[in-house]
């Protein structure tokens, strides 16, 4: 899957990946929606961890779409209440 | 998309998407659209431009602070070996509004360089994909049948319109801190206009109003701390005259006059 982390560019991660992301996601959504910063950016931290760990970054030459594009990395938590939202990114 | 079991719940991509259907065809704008292309990299460098000079604007209010911080402090202290402690209490609660403004002025900078670079980037990076996608259109052609082609351009060109789009959003970003600070900086300049980081020897006829706010804005206990600290240091020098002088609770330093 491809992944990009706005304003820094994209990133092939295996597949196995997109489970574990959007787990961590959806997390990432209820602790914005509890107001709870700190478990939020706790969670944040370990996406782009993932992004990091596991991602390789795109050949310029390389010019596809992404299935999912993660928020800036320095996202304030106010600017996170308006990303991480309930509505789906990838429908079902 | 395969293998995506549930529901990534981001929106950013939506907002990226909805950006694109405003531009027209994609490939058509990276095929036919040259002047489209300038028009955008003129953008980014207008708003790079513009980081720049709030940064500029920044800099200068940042080392005025600078210079206000460091005479108030001399004032303070000459103030204080006079014995007039209430006017170097009032050198020390300007001082210590000056140093706070300077610390989040300072960190604003350091905030806007980092936006700077990273749209800099950003563009040389968009500029390389829209030169990829000249090349590999010309290679999808020759190696594909004009159906399969077509497609083909589509989606490479959906990959540099979403680069594009993304800059979008950066700069769209970096516009909405810029004004942000932009505010931050005449608020600062109100400020600085009313007198508020004026040394002491420069007060008028408004010194009341100014005095009042000031005790109202600086924390109190830091600017006695700050005090009792300076009476300790000019204690131990040439003091004598000073009157009423609380000894400094034994963490004495050199005095320096």
């Amino acid at each position: 899957m491809i992944v990009r982390i706005s304003g820094e560019g994209q990133f092939r991660l295996p597949d196995e990946d997109a489970d574990r992301l959007n787990e961590l996601d959806n997390r990432a959504v209820s602790a914005v929606e509890q107001g709870d910063e700190t478990g939020f950016y706790e969670l944040w931290s370990q996406m782009l961890e993932l992004v990091a760990r596991d991602g390789n970054v795109l050949d310029a030459d390389e010019l596809v779409e992404s299935d999912v594009i993660l928020p800036p990395r320095d996202i304030a938590f106010q600017e996170a209440q308006g990303e991480f939202t309930g509505n789906g990114l990838i429908p079902d | 998309m395969p293998g995506l079991g549930g529901r990534m719940s981001t929106v950013i991509k939506s907002k990226i998407s909805r950006m694109l259907d405003r531009a027209e065809d994609p490939s058509e704008t990276l095929d036919y659209g040259y002047q489209k292309q300038v028009e955008m990299l003129q953008n980014v460098k207008k708003g790079i431009a513009d980081v720049v000079t709030a940064k500029k604007r920044l800099q200068m209010q940042s080392s005025k602070l600078e210079q206000s911080v460091v005479k108030l402090d001399t004032q303070a202290r000459q103030a204080l070996s006079q014995g007039r402690e209430d006017l170097a209490r009032m050198a020390l609660e300007r001082k210590t509004l000056a140093q706070t403004e300077l610390q989040s002025l300072d960190s604003q900078i350091k905030e806007l360089e980092g936006q700077q670079e990273q749209l800099t980037t950003n563009e040389q990076k968009l500029r390389q994909k829209i030169e990829q996608f000249r090349t590999k259109k010309e290679v999808i052609k020759a190696q594909y049948s004009a159906a399969e082609a077509q497609v083909r351009i589509g989606e490479a060109a959906s990959g540099v319109g979403e680069e594009m789009a993304d800059l979008g959003l950066a700069m769209q970003r970096a516009e909405d801190k810029t004004e942000t600070m932009r505010a931050r900086a005449s608020a600062v300049e109100e400020l600085e206009a009313a007198g508020t980081f004026d040394d002491i020897t420069q007060l008028g006829g408004g010194q009341d109003d100014i005095e009042r706010e000031l005790q109202e804005l600086t924390s109190g206990a830091e600017v006695d701390d700050e005090l009792e600290k300076m009476k300790a240091e000019l204690g131990t020098g040439s003091g004598a005259d000073a009157p009423a002088l609380e000894e400094g609770e034994g963490t004495q330093k050199e005095g320096s006059a």
